[in-house]
């Protein structure tokens, strides 16, 4: 019979042994795992497109999926690659986003803040979301961009025009591609000037909550600059829809302009009553009144019908912009859905694909790895033209498009035109400007 | 002076739809005895017969023009309307143009149908439940149905615009020597409340089927126990009464384009409405409606937002407080109403 060489000192160093060479792996993946919130670590990514899917701003919700299907497509490597083909960095190879294939899972903002963070939130914590975009108002993308910042994942902004987004309420992994109030009235002023002058005396008309306080203050501040007088400002409740009692004083008040500070339903319901009461025939101080509707939107255009016509404002993008990229989105997006998309689509499909790029880049997920990267990232081919992610406070710096409602369209899509594309440099502002002062960006927080 | 006119006349316009949808509820609750929630859902409704119809009118088939191109760079395909190729493009042009007045004739014989479906097939069963259980299903329907109309028709106000000869401003102060503008189509819309309101008022009073009513909201059992089926008249009222609600919404559509909320938007002003004027009394409720209206109006004026700003926001709840505070049973409230 064979005597064992077992001894129990033995068997306990061979078991310690043992089980530190099993713990070594464990320990590597676990830092690996805590590096960062959510990190990818099978053969997928999954990213969260919280859009409004009900409540009143549910067809740019719609439109916004549309666009960030279509971006997942063409990253993931299907269709027609759209704007992959014109964007000026080609870290993209249409193999996903680091070989991982992107997948995605949606939210419903409802319009409503505490209901975005609610959807977020479920994003990151159950679906494992690595990075969070949309919304469709301020109020929602400055609520999301909050958790974003505290939960450790990167926040690409959709539609949100507050200064505040990337001012007093900036967050370091907070990023917005879209353009701000303070762009609107610095692209609109010189085009006002050109065509009413600049002896004028201004109505405002503002939607009461945090876009409308500073669409309403970069407005009056471009258009004080111009030397027109502001008659009076008044804050008009969000949940208004007959404007007729905010605009009958305006036909007394000695104003021959009304600004309607105004977004989505306020605007098609403002402007039409403000053309109901005949404002636009009127003559005030030997002038003709004007109507300007500073931030426009296709979508909301639409609603307001006939009553857009001749009338300026500012957006974002705009289909019929003949550049390469604007091209290649609208062929990409019209081929698939049969209709041109809206500026909130481009905006969002733009975010998608600068995330990618980033995380390409930097060879990293980590959030402050792709905050990195994106931020004094300069760009080209995404239908804004040159285009800068500053560093100091994550808003991209880029032209403005200013537009007018079209007399004589050729079809349903066919309501704005472009008056003038105000280049980057005459939209841009400081660091310090006071618009935008109040905040800190604070640090890149990775989470876990 | 020319101001002070102009924002009385704005009040009465205001006033008149809350007026229409505050005398549609008080008529359900002075009949069925229901806080129909559902009430401003009916006014939605209402306002998209006018779009289905104007829809409808606008159906088009479609030739491609080579000339000109799509945004896909494609052959246009230009629409032509079939109203245009039938009778020709001035007669109907006409037709799409006149629109929402046509929707009346369509709004009321779906309205009427839609309160019966409503009341035989789901409010009727909670005749004898508490308020609470009422309104909470009420509620819960008119989210549905806002729901429904969004499915089918986006979420985006859509342009439904009063015919063009309705179209412009009045001056209405011409003849006194102001200079007083206003929108034809919201001195239109006034006069269409008056008459529906009137057309209201006078069936109730002067008709034996108003008589019955009237005497069956003073007291269901007694007409019951004369063999008069009260129910099936009151199943009328109802029927009515989402009449009048629709009707409202038709004509509101030039006004405000229409969405899926706007009922919603209406509804819980025009609770207040009827509170401020007691409930189940019927001329209370006309009463407050136009008031609020008016006192709204001025809330909103350059001078008031100055002095006060913020009081537009909240000044018919202000009213409402004060008038609960001094008359609990509103302005014109009837004894033992709700009171139980």
């Amino acid at each position: 019979m064979d005597k064992s060489n077992l001894s129990r000192r033995g068997v306990l160093k061979s078991g310690a042994l043992t089980s530190a060479g099993l713990a070594v792996p464990t320990i590597f993946t676990a830092q690996s795992a805590a590096a960062f919130t959510n990190e990818p670590t099978g053969g997928s990514v999954t990213l969260g497109f919280n859009v409004p899917q009900t409540g009143p701003y549910a067809d740019e919700g719609a439109d916004e999926l549309r666009a960030y299907q279509l971006a997942v497509e063409h990253i993931n490597g299907s269709g027609d690659g759209g704007m992959m083909n014109t964007f000026s960095s080609k870290a993209l190879q249409g193999n996903g986003i680091l070989g991982k294939e992107v997948k995605y899972v949606t939210g419903d903002t409802q319009t409503k803040s505490d209901a975005a963070r609610a959807s977020a939130k479920s994003m990151i914590e159950k679906d494992g979301a690595v990075m969070i975009t949309g919304g469709s108002s301020s109020g929602v993308a400055i609520a999301v961009q909050g958790l974003c910042q505290e939960a450790g994942v990167i926040f690409m902004a959709g539609l949100t025009h507050s200064n505040d987004t990337t001012g007093k309420d900036k967050k370091a992994n907070g990023f917005r591609h879209f353009f701000n109030a303070y762009m609107s009235g610095a692209a609109l002023a010189p085009v006002l000037k050109s065509l009413y002058g600049d002896d004028r005396r201004a109505y405002h008309l503002t939607a009461d909550y945090t876009w409308g306080w500073t669409q309403e203050e970069s407005i009056k501040a471009a258009t004080e600059a111009l030397g027109w007088e502001t008659v009076n400002t008044v804050k008009t409740p969000l949940a208004a829809t007959d404007f007729s009692s905010y605009i009958a004083p305006v036909l007394n008040s000695g104003a021959d302009v009304l600004v309607l500070n105004h977004y989505g339903g306020n605007m098609v319901n403002s402007l039409t009553n403000a053309v109901q009461f005949g404002l636009r025939e009127k003559q005030v101080n030997g002038k003709n009144f004007e109507i300007v509707v500073p931030l426009y939107s296709r979508l909301m255009a639409k609603g307001a019908g006939e009553n857009v016509k001749g009338i300026h404002g500012s957006t974002n993008w705009h289909w019929s912009l003949q550049d390469e990229g604007s091209q290649a989105f609208v062929r990409s997006f019209g081929t698939k859905y049969g209709f041109p998309p809206s500026q909130a689509a481009h905006t969002v499909y733009c975010q998608t694909l600068l995330y990618a790029d980033a995380v390409e880049r930097a060879g990293s997920f980590n959030p402050c790895a792709v905050a990195g990267a994106l931020e004094g990232f300069e760009f080209d081919g995404l239908g804004n033209g040159k285009t800068l992610y500053r560093a100091d406070d994550h808003q991209c710096f880029k032209d403005v498009l200013v537009v007018r409602g079209k007399e004589n369209p050729t079809s349903e899509f066919d309501l704005l035109e472009v008056v003038e594309v105000t280049p980057a440099a005459q939209v841009t502002y400081g660091v310090d400007h006071p618009m935008f002062a109040g905040g800190a960006l604070g640090s890149c927080n990775p989470g876990a | 002076m020319d101001a002070l006119l102009l924002q009385i006349l704005n009040g009465l316009d205001k006033g008149s739809a809350y007026a229409l949808i505050a005398l549609g509820l008080t008529l359900i609750f002075g009949t069925l005895g229901v806080v129909n929630f559902a009430h401003g859902a009916l006014f939605m409704i209402g306002a998209f017969v006018a779009v289905t119809v104007q829809r409808v009118l606008s159906l088009s088939y479609e030739t491609v023009d080579p000339s000109q191109k799509d945004f896909l760079g494609n052959p246009l395909k230009v629409k032509t309307p079939y109203v245009e190729s039938w009778f020709g493009p001035e007669t109907g042009g006409m037709i799409i143009d006149w629109s929402v007045p046509i929707a009346i004739v369509f709004a009321i014989p779906i309205m009427v149908s839609v309160g019966f479906i409503m009341e035989r097939g789901l409010i009727k069963y909670f005749y004898k439940r508490p308020h609470a259980d009422q309104i909470l299903v009420t509620f819960g329907l008119a989210i549905v149905l806002q729901e429904v109309v969004k499915y089918f028709y986006g979420a985006n106000p859509i342009q439904t615009p009063a015919p063009d000869a309705l179209n412009g401003v009045a001056n209405v102060g011409a003849a006194f020597g102001m200079d007083i503008v206003y929108p034809v189509w919201r001195i239109v819309y006034f006069f269409f409340s008056v008459t529906i309101i009137a057309a209201i008022f006078s069936f109730l009073r002067f008709t034996t089927f108003g008589m019955v009513v009237r005497a069956g909201m003073a007291d269901r059992e007694t007409v019951g126990l004369l063999g008069i089926n009260i129910d099936r008249r009151f199943t009328i009222m109802f029927g009515v009464a989402a009449a009048v609600a629709g009707l409202a919404g038709v004509m509101y559509t030039p006004i405000n384009p229409p969405n899926y909320h706007m009922g919603m938007d209406f509804l819980v002003l025009s609770f207040v409405v009827v509170v401020v004027g007691g409930m189940g009394s019927l001329p209370g409720a006309v009463l407050a409606g136009f008031l609020l209206g008016i006192l709204e109006s001025f809330a909103s004026t350059t001078w008031a937002t100055t002095t006060l700003p913020g009081i537009n926001q909240i000044i018919i709840y202000l009213v409402a407080i004060v008038v609960l505070l001094t008359r609990p049973r509103g302005l014109m409230g009837l004894k033992g109403v709700m009171e139980d």
